[in-house]
C-alpha cells in the first residue's frame, strides 16, 4: 500500500484527466454521435427495407389473384359478347328475310290490283262500244222495218198483241 | 489509418524478438567487463532493470547503455510548481548526473525512483524533520516538488489521444459516403456494435445506455490502445499506473454518482423491502460498496497490466540469465507465448473495465417499476 502511494503521481494524474476529459469530448463530437448515428439510420433502414419487401410480396399475391380474377372475368365477357353478336347477326339475317319477303308480296299485290283495275276499265269500254254499236244496229234494224205502211201497221198490231197477252 | 493500426499490430507482436535485441545490446556492452558480478548481483540488476521499465520516466528512452553512459531517447519537458513554475527539458538532468537550477532553485533527478528531488547547489537532498507530538518521534522526509511534468506516460497518452481522434473522426467521416463500412471501419464497427449490444443494452437497458455509451466507448478503445502500446518494445506502462487507473475509476465513480436516479439512492440509504433496522444496517455497507467499486475497478487494471508487465520483463530477464542454450531458447518460446496472452489480457481488461462501469451505470439509471 506504502508502494502504492508513493508511485501515485499527482501530476500523471492531473494530465490524465484533462487528456481523457479532452477525448471524451471531442470523440463525442466528432466521432461517437456521428458513428452511432449512422448505424441507427441503417438499422432502421434495414429493418425498413425488410418489412417493405414483405408488404411488397403480399402485395403482389393479392394483385396476382386480383389479375387472375380480371382474367377469368374478360373470359367469360368475351364469350358473352360473342355469343351475343351471333345471335344478334342471325336475328338480323332473319329480319332482313322476313321484310323482302313480306315487300315481294306487296309488289305481287299491287300488281295484281293493277292488272285487275285495267281489265275492268277494258271490260267498261267494250261494253260501251258494243253497246253504241247494238243501238246503230237496232237504228238501221228499226228503219228498214219501218220503212213501208204496212209494216209499221204491222208492228203496232204485234206490240199491241204483246200488250193484249199480258 | 488502417495502415498504421496494422503496423502497431506487427511491432506488438514482434515486441519480444526486438526486445531481446535491445537486451542482447545491452548485454554485450555490459558482460564483458563485469565479469565478477554474483548472480545475487545480477538477480537485483535484472530486479531494478524490470521495475524501471514498469515506472514512468521523465524522458522516453529508446536504448541505453548504463556502461558506457549512452542514451538513445528524446527528452520531455519538465513542469515543477515549487512556490514559482519551473520549466526546463528533461536533457538537462543528464540522466541523474547533473543539478539543474531554475530561479535560483536546484533540482535532481533520482534515477531510483524516478522522482526530482529539491537539492541544494552540490545536489544534497533537501529534509525537512517533523516531529511527532505524541510520540516524539522524528521522521525526516525529502523535499519534493509538485511535478506536472509532460512524462513518458503523459506524452503516450497525448499521443493515444491524437490517433484515437483521427481514428475515429476517420471513421465517422466514412460514413458520410455510404451507410456500409468501409476501410477501417470495417474493423471497429464490430467492436463498437459489441460493445452497444453485449455490454451497454444488457447491463443498462434499452432507453438509458445511450447517454453513457460515448464515455464506454472512450474508455474501452483508450484502455485498450494504451494496453496495446504497452505491448511496444518501448517500455511503456500508462495502464499499469496507479495514477492513470485511479483517473479512470473516479470518472467511472463521478458518472455513476450525477447519473443516479431516485431508485439509486434509495438502494444506499433506504434499501427497499426490507425491515428499518435491516435498513439503518445496510446504509453504512452501501456507502462502503460506493467506494469498493471503482477501488476495484482501479486495482484490477492497474496489478493486471502491472503483473503482466513484471512477468514479461522477468521472463527476458531469464533468457540472460542462465548460460545453457536450451533454458534461453525455452524462456525465450514462454516470453513469446506470454506476450500473445498480454495481447489477449490487453483486450480482456479493457472488456472488464467497460463490462463493469456500464454494470454500475445499469445500477445508477435503473428504475424499478415493481417494488422489492
Amino acid at each position: 500500500m506504502e508502494n502504492l502511494l508513493d508511485q501515485f503521481s499527482i501530476g500523471l494524474a492531473f494530465w490524465q484527466t484533462i487528456l481523457f476529459l479532452g477525448l471524451l469530448l471531442l470523440l463525442r463530437k466528432y466521432a461517437w454521435k456521428p458513428i452511432l448515428n449512422s448505424v441507427n439510420e441503417r438499422e432502421s433502414k434495414i429493418s425498413e427495407s425488410l418489412e417493405l419487401a414483405e408488404k411488397t410480396r403480399a402485395e403482389m399475391e393479392t394483385m396476382k389473384a386480383q389479375n387472375e380474377n380480371l382474367l377469368k372475368e374478360a373470359r367469360a365477357e368475351r364469350d358473352a359478347l360473342i355469343k351475343d353478336a351471333k345471335e344478334t347477326v342471325n336475328t338480323m339475317i332473319e329480319d332482313a328475310k322476313g321484310k323482302a319477303r313480306e315487300e315481294a308480296d306487296k309488289v305481287q299485290v299491287s300488281a295484281r290490283e293493277a292488272f285487275a283495275a285495267e281489265k275492268s276499265a277494258a271490260i267498261a269500254e267494250l261494253k260501251t262500244q258494243v253497246a253504241s254499236i247494238s243501238i246503230e244496229i237496232a237504228e238501221k234494224v228499226v228503219r228498214g222495218e219501218l220503212g213501208s205502211q204496212e209494216k209499221q201497221t204491222s208492228l203496232a198490231n204485234k206490240l199491241v198483241e204483246d200488250i193484249n197477252m199480258n | 489509418m488502417y495502415r498504421l493500426l496494422r503496423f502497431i499490430l506487427v511491432v506488438a507482436l514482434l515486441s519480444p524478438v526486438v526486445t531481446s535485441s535491445v537486451f542482447a545490446n545491452a548485454e554485450a556492452h555490459h558482460g564483458a567487463p563485469d565479469k565478477e558480478l554474483t548472480p545475487e548481483e545480477l538477480r537485483d540488476e535484472n530486479n531494478a532493470f524490470v521495475k524501471h521499465h514498469t515506472n514512468d520516466s521523465h524522458d522516453f528512452g529508446i536504448v541505453s547503455n548504463e556502461e558506457t553512459g549512452t542514451h538513445v531517447g528524446f527528452p520531455l519537458p519538465v513542469i515543477l510548481w515549487d512556490g514559482s513554475l519551473h520549466v526546463f527539458m528533461s536533457s538537462a538532468f543528464e540522466h541523474g548526473e547533473k543539478v539543474v537550477e531554475s530561479k535560483g532553485n536546484y533540482y535532481k533527478l533520482d534515477t531510483h525512483d524516478g522522482k526530482i528531488y529539491k537539492t541544494d547547489e552540490h545536489g544534497v537532498v533537501m529534509t525537512e524533520t517533523t516531529i511527532d507530538k505524541k510520540t516524539k518521534e522524528e521522521t525526516v522526509h525529502q523535499l519534493k516538488p509538485l511535478d506536472f511534468s509532460i512524462t513518458k506516460n503523459v506524452f503516450v497518452t497525448i499521443f493515444m489521444c491524437i490517433l484515437m481522434f483521427f481514428l475515429f473522426k476517420g471513421i465517422a467521416k466514412s460514413y458520410k459516403t455510404g451507410l456500409a463500412p468501409t476501410g477501417a471501419a470495417k474493423f471497429f464497427e464490430p467492436i463498437i456494435l459489441f460493445i452497444r449490444d453485449e455490454i451497454a443494452i444488457p447491463n443498462i437497458g434499452e432507453k438509458a445506455h445511450k447517454k453513457y455509451m460515448v464515455y464506454l466507448l472512450t474508455v474501452f478503445f483508450f484502455i485498450w490502445f494504451l494496453n496495446l502500446i504497452g505491448m511496444t518494445p518501448l517500455g511503456i506502462n500508462v495502464t499499469g499506473n496507479i495514477a492513470v487507473t485511479f483517473v479512470l475509476a473516479i470518472f467511472t465513480f463521478l458518472i455513476t454518482q450525477f447519473t443516479g436516479k431516485k431508485d439509486y439512492w434509495m438502494h444506499i440509504f433506504w434499501m427497499p423491502g426490507v425491515p428499518v433496522p435491516m435498513k439503518i444496517i445496510l446504509i453504512p455497507i452501501e456507502l462502503i460498496g460506493l467506494v469498493v467499486k471503482p477501488f476495484a475497478l482501479m486495482i484490477r487494471l492497474y496489478a493486471n497490466m502491472l503483473a503482466g508487465h513484471i512477468v514479461l520483463g522477468a521472463l527476458i530477464a531469464a533468457v540472460y540469465f542462465f548460460d545453457a542454450y536450451l533454458a534461453k531458447t525455452a524462456f525465450l518460446g514462454l516470453t513469446f507465448f506470454m506476450n500473445i496472452i498480454e495481447l489477449l489480457v490487453a483486450a480482456l481488461q479493457a472488456y472488464i473495465f467497460t463490462m463493469l462501469t456500464a454494470l454500475y451505470f445499469g445500477s445508477a439509471a435503473a428504475v424499478h417499476e415493481e417494488a422489492h
